[in-house]
């Protein structure tokens, strides 16, 4: 057998072997993110046989009125509000379960289970008990409430709230997710820094934190900083089952705003327009943690 | 020591009481499955059903097609994964043990592919699903996820852990480049398949944003799709059967992760890359 012969037998086998995963990578992810690209800068409409080239205006459209600017500031707000409020929360319990398991291995293990279930279940499924806990009348939200003399609120259809209540469940999704990452986190953390931090005086447990837990934290805590801001971009499936972004578009998020306007209004144009800031934002989100995963890499 | 025990007991029931809270839509919603409508509807708060009414199943299984739409998740899940693993293992082969001239390129399409999320494609997909008359069909719910660029990057970090001198041995031993990709290589990967293929149930059982924007026909809903349905039709009146439904379609999940807590937390958690 010739050599050529055999490297062009070699080829083929590349080729069988890397050929399909790489066809499907090209049609099903790269040549529709360009297409997006390109359609953001149309008029195009489900269905329509022709479009018009439009310049940036469905980006103008978009940060210029009412409705567009709504689902972008809708959607930092939920971020804002998730990020930060889920990763304290996350970083609370998993201090407190790593302590747990420092004398009990079980609960410990219990607790993280109890703590992780929301992220296994099934979203659309639990923001209808949500919607039942949060009922204006029937909900055992405000049932409590009632009992402690504090009037009940409408949770999802009150324009000032609504947003916030979606929040709530958004941490309520994340805070176990962040928990089981924070516990690998602290797990690494050789114990021989306490011994040391004790022996030069952090005899409590809240200076230990802050000398030695926060620091060695760090690597951890950004990595979960990005992942919730990436996570909390997306939401969508709550608002799809819960409020449809109302009342008056006071919960429209980013993504619930690209199903509508493409799905339901079959403006694929402007639709493809909030594609790309929505991609904008979680690109450079993504960039910020690679950079982040490859350092911790590196330092191991 | 006995201040240390009381701290102890302390946060343990700090915790307790945060888990609790954590538990609470889930005890919810198998309580409100399991009373009848009376109690659902009383003005005070009742913890518990005062008997179970297994009507509320019933109905929940009669007034729509429930168990279809659960079959449908296991159709559409198992087809996906399926898809996903048969093109993915082999790529990821090629890329960790072999040398061709395309692999860099090829791999650096693997990591920029973890920066697109799938909503991005989604106009362009739907459009290319119209065109091919595809839409309403289970097709239209696999097809797009079967390039995983996670299980690649995965499978292929795996890969080239393991040692060359195995794959070596076993091209000696005369085997072909696709039999030691399936009967060495993929053997071997167990711990990482299994990961992925928790990421990838858990990710595709749950999801509402495909199949709300390629399906309409409700004998091809998935679960949280078929939530949907069961609500709109019902009126939203009729909270009893909406828990047990919804208690149904998150049960198989739930208890998968309670018999196999640690790949589930493995599997989800090693998606960092990929939220």
């Amino acid at each position: 057998m010739t050599i050529i012969g055999r490297k062009i037998r070699e080829g083929m086998t590349d080729v069988q072997l890397a050929g399909p995963a790489t066809l499907a990578m090209l049609v099903l992810i790269f040549l529709p993110t360009v297409i997006v690209g390109v359609l953001s800068f149309t008029d195009y409409l489900f269905g329509a046989s022709s479009f018009n080239w439009v310049g940036i205006d469905n980006y103008i459209k978009l940060f210029g009125d009412e409705t567009g600017r709504r689902a972008v500031v809708n959607t930092l707000i939920y971020v804002a509000v998730v990020m930060p409020s889920s990763i304290i929360l996350s970083l609370i319990v998993a201090v407190g379960i790593h302590s747990v398991g420092q004398w009990s291995t079980g609960a410990a293990n219990f607790l993280r289970t109890a703590y992780f279930m929301p992220v296994v279940a099934t979203l659309v499924a639990m923001a209808t008990v949500w919607q039942m806990l949060l009922h204006p009348s029937l909900g055992l939200v405000n049932q409590v409430l009632a009992s402690v003399g504090i009037p009940g609120q409408e949770w999802l259809s009150d324009q000032g709230l609504v947003l916030y209540s979606l929040a709530v469940i958004g941490i309520w999704e994340t805070v176990g997710y962040n928990v089981v990452l924070f516990l690998a986190g602290l797990a690494a953390i050789p114990r021989h820094l306490y011994d040391a931090a004790q022996v030069d005086g952090a005899n409590h447990g809240w200076d230990q934190f802050w000398i030695v837990t926060w620091p060695m934290l760090g690597p951890t805590t950004l990595f979960v900083l990005v992942i919730t801001a990436t996570r909390s971009f997306r939401v969508f499936e709550t608002v799809a089952t819960l409020t449809n972004g109302g009342p008056g578009f006071a919960s429209d998020v980013l993504v619930f705003a690209m199903y509508r306007e493409g799905f339901v209004y079959f403006k694929a144009g402007y639709s493809g327009a909030i594609t790309m800031v929505f991609f904008f934002f979680v690109l450079t989100l993504t960039l910020v943690q690679f950079r982040i995963f490859e350092k911790r890499v590196h330092y191991r | 020591m006995h201040h240390k025990t009381i701290k102890n007991g302390v946060i343990l029931a700090l915790l307790v009481a945060g888990a609790m809270l954590v538990l609470l839509p889930f005890f919810w919603m198998i309580s409100l499955s399991f009373k009848p409508a009376d109690e659902i509807f009383a003005p005070e708060i009742v913890f518990f059903p005062s008997r179970l009414e297994w009507q509320n199943y019933a109905k929940a299984l009669s007034s729509v097609p429930l168990l279809r739409f659960l079959m449908n998740g296991f159709i559409v899940c198992g087809a996906i994964l399926f898809f996903q693993i048969l093109l993915a293992v082999p790529c990821a082969y090629a890329l960790a043990h072999r040398n061709f001239f395309a692999r860099k390129a090829i791999f650096g399409l693997v990591i920029a592919g973890l920066l697109v999320p799938y909503h991005v494609t989604a106009i362009p997909l739907f459009l290319g699903l119209a065109k091919l008359d595809l839409l309403n069909t289970y097709s239209a719910l696999i097809i797009p996820f079967i390039a995983s660029v996670f299980g690649i990057f995965l499978f292929r970090q795996f890969f080239a852990s393991l040692p060359a001198d195995i794959i070596d041995a076993a091209r000696i031993d005369g085997l072909s480049e696709s039999a030691i990709v399936w009967r060495i290589a993929f053997p071997l990967a167990w711990p990482a398949v299994s990961a992925f293929a928790v990421f990838s149930v858990v990710a595709h059982w749950n999801d509402l944003f495909w199949p709300l924007i390629v399906v309409s026909d409700p004998d091809l809903a998935t679960p949280p799709r078929g939530i949907l349905y069961f609500r709109d039709e019902e009126a939203g009146s009729d909270f009893g059967p909406l828990m047990a439904a919804a208690t149904m379609v998150t049960a198989p999940l739930v208890l998968a992760f309670l018999f196999a807590q640690r790949k589930f937390i493995q599997g989800i958690t090693s998606s960092g890359l990929k939220g």
